[in-house]
């Protein structure tokens, strides 16, 4: 019998789910730091994560270098301002873009491919064989996932902005001619440590969120194969809107610190 | 078919006892007071129409679902009140065969056998965890198939490597969910066979949930008939089909007896 308290379904299912999300979290925390650690999958999971992205990640760094560039010479330019393009790339990439971009890049191919997986495995009952053979499935399943994508997602981040700068160079060197090393020190003249600090607490916190709302999503997919779809879109959407919120409260904290 | 061969069963040595068996999700009432027991090297197949409640019983008997009232005690444990490494120490020592296998689709069929084994015995080395491979793939007669991936394997092949994933771990107690389940007759009496062939040769005792009469007079010494939550009878294939009641009757009537 529903309680009488109970004002409206949706908002009740919206709470619970909450409540859902953070004993999975909790749950995390409590398994992650038990034996056994499953080294041999997280490494899997790591070269998963890596390999699967890695492609996408060096194309998009690059085009995201060579457009910003593009796009902030005329207006540097018109204040005789072009020697502190370099600069300017460097904040911007290993500050903002770099992070932000391989964190929903990551999101939208990892977490939906994780969310897909588990949900798939959740709704043939692998999940369920599993804890019936006396294999604990969320220490196997998701600890390794979420730790994977926690230690990747920095590695990935500072790889894309690298590949961010040099297309920036390249763009920069056809336009005027200029060394590799001078680029890249402009660059880095203005790149604080407490930057470089924030930049790596970030990706870590975004490869933990697209891990564990993959993972959430996935092992709690329901209603068969259309159940899956809606674990990994849900997966994708979800962690997104988790990175920007993240990325605004991530931001904030470093300028109070500052 | 090689049909199962009668042994005497002692009636005091109870593998599995349930009594007073209730459970229910949200309003829907599934099991209703369910008793029964299952004796030391006897196979029981539970019949029923779809829906009620045949998969549940087994699910509870395995801890994969908790019941709302009733005592259930497997081997001398009560399922309900068991710690999770108990109900793991537990779960080893019965083999679980779902109805769609549940087999792992990102590992090939050597993966799926050992990793069970792998998880559970961590002392074994690698020759040992061959030559258990090895003995379950003989016993389900799929020596050839080690290296496949599930995805290239028939209906009743994946049925018979996830009984060998569950032999491999020597399990006391058998639970078949719908092990003939869209499978064509004769492949179906070769699993019939392969049920009988391992209570036999691993001495196991078993819970047959079907819906399927050839199976079930096939393949148990007893049969237990549930029907609106409760068992209606339980007893020999002539004792429970020697009857007036209509319900019987009309499964009766609609199955085909070989």
């Amino acid at each position: 019998m529903r309680n009488k308290y109970t004002f409206s379904k949706g908002v009740d299912e919206y709470f619970s789910g909450i409540h859902k999300a953070y004993l999975f979290t909790a749950l995390f925390f409590r398994e992650a730091f038990k034996k056994p650690f499953h080294l041999r999958e997280v490494i899997n999971q790591c070269f998963e994560v890596g390999l699967k992205s890695l492609a996408l990640i060096s194309l998009t760094g690059f085009i995201v270098g060579i457009v910003f560039t593009k796009q902030s010479r005329p207006s540097l330019e018109d204040f005789g301002a072009t020697s502190w393009l370099p600069s300017l790339i460097g904040i911007a990439i290993i500050k903002a873009l770099g992070p932000l971009v391989t964190a929903l890049i990551c999101a939208g191919k990892v977490g939906s491919s994780i969310g897909a997986e588990l949900g798939s495995m959740r709704v043939t009952e692998q999940i369920d064989a599993m804890e019936v053979s006396a294999i604990n499935p969320f220490k196997y399943l998701v600890v390794t996932r979420v730790i994977a994508t926690t230690l990747t997602i920095p590695v990935l981040a500072l790889y894309c902005s690298f590949v961010a700068l040099y297309g920036s160079y390249l763009n920069v060197h056809a336009e005027e001619t200029s060394s590799m090393i001078s680029f890249y020190q402009s660059a880095f003249k203005t790149i604080s440590f407490l930057d470089i600090t924030t930049s790596v607490v970030k990706t870590l916190v975004y490869g933990f969120t697209i891990g564990i709302v993959g993972c959430y999503k996935g092992y709690h997919a329901t209603q068969g194969t259309r159940g899956v779809g809606k674990a990994a879109n849900q997966a994708v959407v979800l962690a997104m809107f988790l990175i920007f919120i993240e990325e605004v409260i991530i931001v904030q904290i470093a300028n109070w610190i500052r | 078919m090689k049909k199962l061969k009668q042994r005497s069963i002692n009636k005091e040595d109870s593998v599995i006892s349930i009594s007073g068996l209730y459970k229910s999700f949200g309003d829907l009432e599934v099991l209703k007071g369910i008793d029964f027991k299952l004796f030391k090297g006897e196979n029981v197949a539970v019949l029923g129409k779809s829906g009620t409640g045949k998969s549940v019983l087994i699910k509870i008997i395995v801890g994969l679902l908790k019941p709302d009232r009733g005592e259930v005690v497997v081997l001398g444990h009560h399922v309900d009140q068991l710690e999770s490494k108990e109900l793991n120490a537990l779960r080893i020592r019965i083999g679980f065969s779902f109805q769609n296998s549940a087999l792992y689709d990102s590992m090939n069929v050597y993966q799926n056998l050992a990793f069970p084994l792998t998880m559970n015995r961590k002392n074994l080395n690698k020759k040992e965890v061959d030559e258990a491979v090895e003995e379950v793939l003989e016993a389900v007669g799929l020596t050839d198939k080690l290296k496949q991936m599930p995805s290239d394997l028939s209906g009743g092949q994946r049925k018979r490597i996830g009984i060998a994933r569950t032999l491999i771990l020597k399990p006391e107690i058998m639970l078949y969910d719908e092990p003939t389940s869209g499978l064509d007759p004769i492949t179906s009496a070769e699993i019939i066979e392969l049920i009988n062939e391992v209570q036999q040769k691993y001495n196991t005792s078993s819970v047959i949930i079907t819906h399927d009469l050839t199976c079930a007079k096939n393949s148990s010494n007893r049969l237990a008939m549930l029907l609106e939550g409760k068992f209606l009878k339980v007893g020999t294939f002539d004792e429970v089909f020697d009857t007036n009641d209509e319900q019987v009757k009309a499964f009766f009537d609609y199955n085909f007896i070989q």
